[in-house]
């Protein structure tokens, strides 16, 4: 099986869908001669022409709306925003129209649509390329958040965002795309949408990762005896497979690189307590960015949490 | 090095049919006295259908809502030219285009009244549902005529909206990309003068809306659109451009918003009678009333019986909508997604 890191991993799940289904095409700011300015579309133009993965204006609003015309057509545009501190702008598209078109128009018009943009901190760039806001878009029913903590994760949750019926913001984590290598199957495969995946088994505390902490995490348990939930998609999000392991090992620790008020840690955390209180030996700990302005490249590595934070909240549960 | 003038720019405007009903018989567009007839009646089903709801909303039989009233033509005109397959973007003012379209009126009163299921578009028809808003559907119907393009459908794109809509980023994001793209759509903005108190010349300073096209590299067009045959003309023109490859048009509707925004809405705190009194005069029903007087296509008998038809028309439309069985508690969950999460799923059994 081939080694591939998570660029190429994208790479080939957008090459491998657009073979497949005619109806699949690319459109963002640099996506087609320039290939992304990540290279997550490198080469696709000239395999599959300018009709196909279309630059756009410097627009993100327009991308995002236009893709969602294609896909209220009946196309399946994956639409491509440069950095997630630029979605803002097309926040109205996502919220006020993907969300709803389904319900707005009762199931006569679909969205089948992805949004794919790079998130998240520890690149080194300037203001507003590194955030990681994830938790905005789970508190909008109709839209589904999918992000890959590595390349095998990242091929086979694209592959099936993009079969999937409705939108999907998929966020790809900037620190990791060409950090992790592993191996990764060259046929088509999905991983499924809405479930966790465990990353480590251990049995002493749960502890919940997503995204660019998942290898954060995996460095920071080292040692210890737990069960490493990788949600791989946060809305919606895995609730019985993080349930289990929290009933089963009492002990639960939210690592979310977002800060933390109002982060999607704190609906675990809410979830946890509902539904699984009475087998709980400590309290819930979230380890998380501060709820300070994401720093420039200087002091990011304060505020992202650490291997040490990470470790402090472990041993703090597993004493209590 | 001397300045020069690199380009300028020509703004056109169409009318055909006076306030008087005289007409411009070398603009006038190939219609024959049934097609016209058809107009008519269209128009005064699409004014009946209006009365009725704002009556029906003082009766607490419907929610807040948007009168189309002295916009009919802009409305009807346009769409008359659209074919079925074509798909239509609109805005929250143009029941008179649904109207046209054979859209079911008993489902705009369902909407209307707060009923969802009043948005299911029949089969048949590509109208999207009402979108309240503003200006944000615009680039919606960029990307459909790009996708028509794409699959080589010889389908085009109607994207509605008033001139509020203009001030907007969305107007801006999907005008300009429909240009860069050459995109089969067609704008068609109803200018109204007003977005709730709020006059045209505070939306812009520009002297015609028509003219922003040309910023984008397309053809822009101002009508009057209480004029019919201009409306028709018009956007039948810019559809066979948009179907034979020639791009995007806009078109500016020069009309008036006789009524108040809505139903929650009272004009008289911002606008002058006056203004109101002179925009009657420009009625679009009573110059293609006094068109098809000349014409002998309009007597009292045919009138008589014009009004009858739409009166009964709206009657069995509100008997239909009020006559729906309510919709089960558990519907605000079936249309979310097309599979419902574990969660959604336990919230669903609580509501029923």
């Amino acid at each position: 099986m081939p080694q591939m890191n998570m660029v190429q991993a994208l790479n080939l799940a957008l090459r491998q869908e657009m073979a497949r289904d005619p109806d699949v095409l690319l459109l963002g700011e640099d996506v087609g001669r320039d290939g992304g300015v990540f290279r997550i579309s490198e080469g696709l133009q000239e395999e599959f022409g300018v009709a196909r993965v279309i630059d756009t204006p410097l627009a993100e609003s327009g991308i995002v709306g236009a893709a969602l015309g294609m896909s209220l057509y009946g196309l399946r545009p994956v639409a491509e925003i440069q950095f997630m501190g630029f979605i803002y702008a097309a926040f109205d598209q996502l919220c006020s129209h993907a969300a709803r078109m389904r319900s707005r128009s009762r199931g006569r018009f679909t969205c089948p649509l992805v949004v794919r943009t790079p998130y998240g901190a520890g690149i080194k760039a300037p203001e507003l390329h590194e955030e990681s806001t994830e938790a905005l878009f789970c508190h909008m029913p109709g839209i589904k958040v999918v992000i890959p903590s590595g390349p095998y994760s990242a091929k086979g949750l694209l592959t099936a965002a993009i079969r999937d019926p409705d939108p999907v913001i998929f966020l790809e984590p900037t620190r990791l795309y060409r950090l992790i290598r592993e191996e990764v199957p060259a046929e088509e495969y999905t991983v499924p949408l809405g479930k966790a995946k465990c990353a480590r088994e251990g049995g002493d505390v749960t502890v919940i990762a997503w995204g660019s902490m998942v290898e954060r995490t995996l460095k920071a348990t080292e040692g210890y005896r737990v069960d490493l939930l990788d949600l791989q998609t946060i809305s919606p999000f895995d609730e019985e497979a993080i349930l289990t392991s929290a009933r089963k090992t009492g002990r639960v620790v939210i690592v979310q690189e977002a800060a933390e008020t109002c982060g999607f840690g704190a609906e675990l955390a809410a979830t946890i307590a509902a539904r699984a209180i009475l087998h709980l030996r400590a309290p819930i700990l979230r380890v998380a960015g501060f709820d300070v302005t994401m720093p420039l490249p200087k002091l990011e590595d304060y505020y992202i949490p650490s291997v040490e934070r990470i470790r402090k909240a472990l041993d703090e549960v597993l004493k209590y | 090095m001397p300045e020069e003038i690199i380009g300028s720019c020509a703004v056109k405007r169409l009318n055909i049919l006076d306030p008087q009903g005289n007409a411009d018989e070398n603009l006038l567009p190939p219609l024959n006295g049934q097609d016209i007839r058809r107009l008519y009646e269209l128009l005064v089903l699409s004014r009946t259908f209006d009365g009725r709801a704002l009556a029906l909303q003082r009766e607490g039989r419907l929610g807040t809502y948007p009168s189309i009233l002295g916009q009919e033509a802009a409305q009807v005109g346009s769409a008359f030219a659209l074919e079925k397959s074509d798909w239509v973007f609109p805005s929250f003012r143009e029941m008179g285009m649904h109207i046209t379209l054979g859209y079911p009126m008993h489902l705009l009163y369902q909407y209307w009244a707060g009923d969802e299921r009043g948005l299911a578009t029949p089969t048949g028809l590509n109208i999207l549902p009402i979108c309240v808003a503003v200006g944000t559907h615009i680039p919606h119907a960029v990307g459909a005529a790009m996708a028509a393009s794409y699959r080589g459908d010889r389908n085009a794109v109607v994207c509605y909206f008033g001139d509020g809509a203009t001030s907007k980023g969305d107007f801006h994001e999907g005008l300009n990309m429909a240009g860069v793209f050459r995109a089969p759509v067609v704008f068609i903005c109803q200018n109204n003068q007003w977005a709730i108190s709020v006059p045209f010349d505070r939306q812009t300073a520009a002297p015609s809306l028509a003219q922003k096209a040309w910023g984008y590299g397309f053809e822009g067009i101002q009508v009057d659109g209480n004029d019919i045959f201009a409306v028709y003309r018009a956007t039948r023109t810019a559809l066979e451009k948009a179907r034979n490859g020639g791009g995007p048009t806009f078109i500016e509707c020069h009309t008036y918003r006789i009524a108040d925004h809505t139903t929650a809405d009272d004009a008289s705190r911002y606008r002058p009678p006056e203004e109101v009194a002179d925009w009657r005069e420009k009625d679009p029903i009573l110059r293609l009333r006094r068109f098809m007087t000349q014409r002998h296509l309009w007597d009292e008998a045919y009138e008589r019986h014009v009004q009858e038809e739409a009166t009964a028309a709206v009657d069995e439309a509100v008997h239909r909508a009020e006559s729906a069985p309510k919709p089960a508690a558990t519907e605000i969950f079936d249309y979310t997604n097309a599979e419902l999460s574990p969660r959604q799923q336990r919230q669903r059994k609580e509501v029923g």
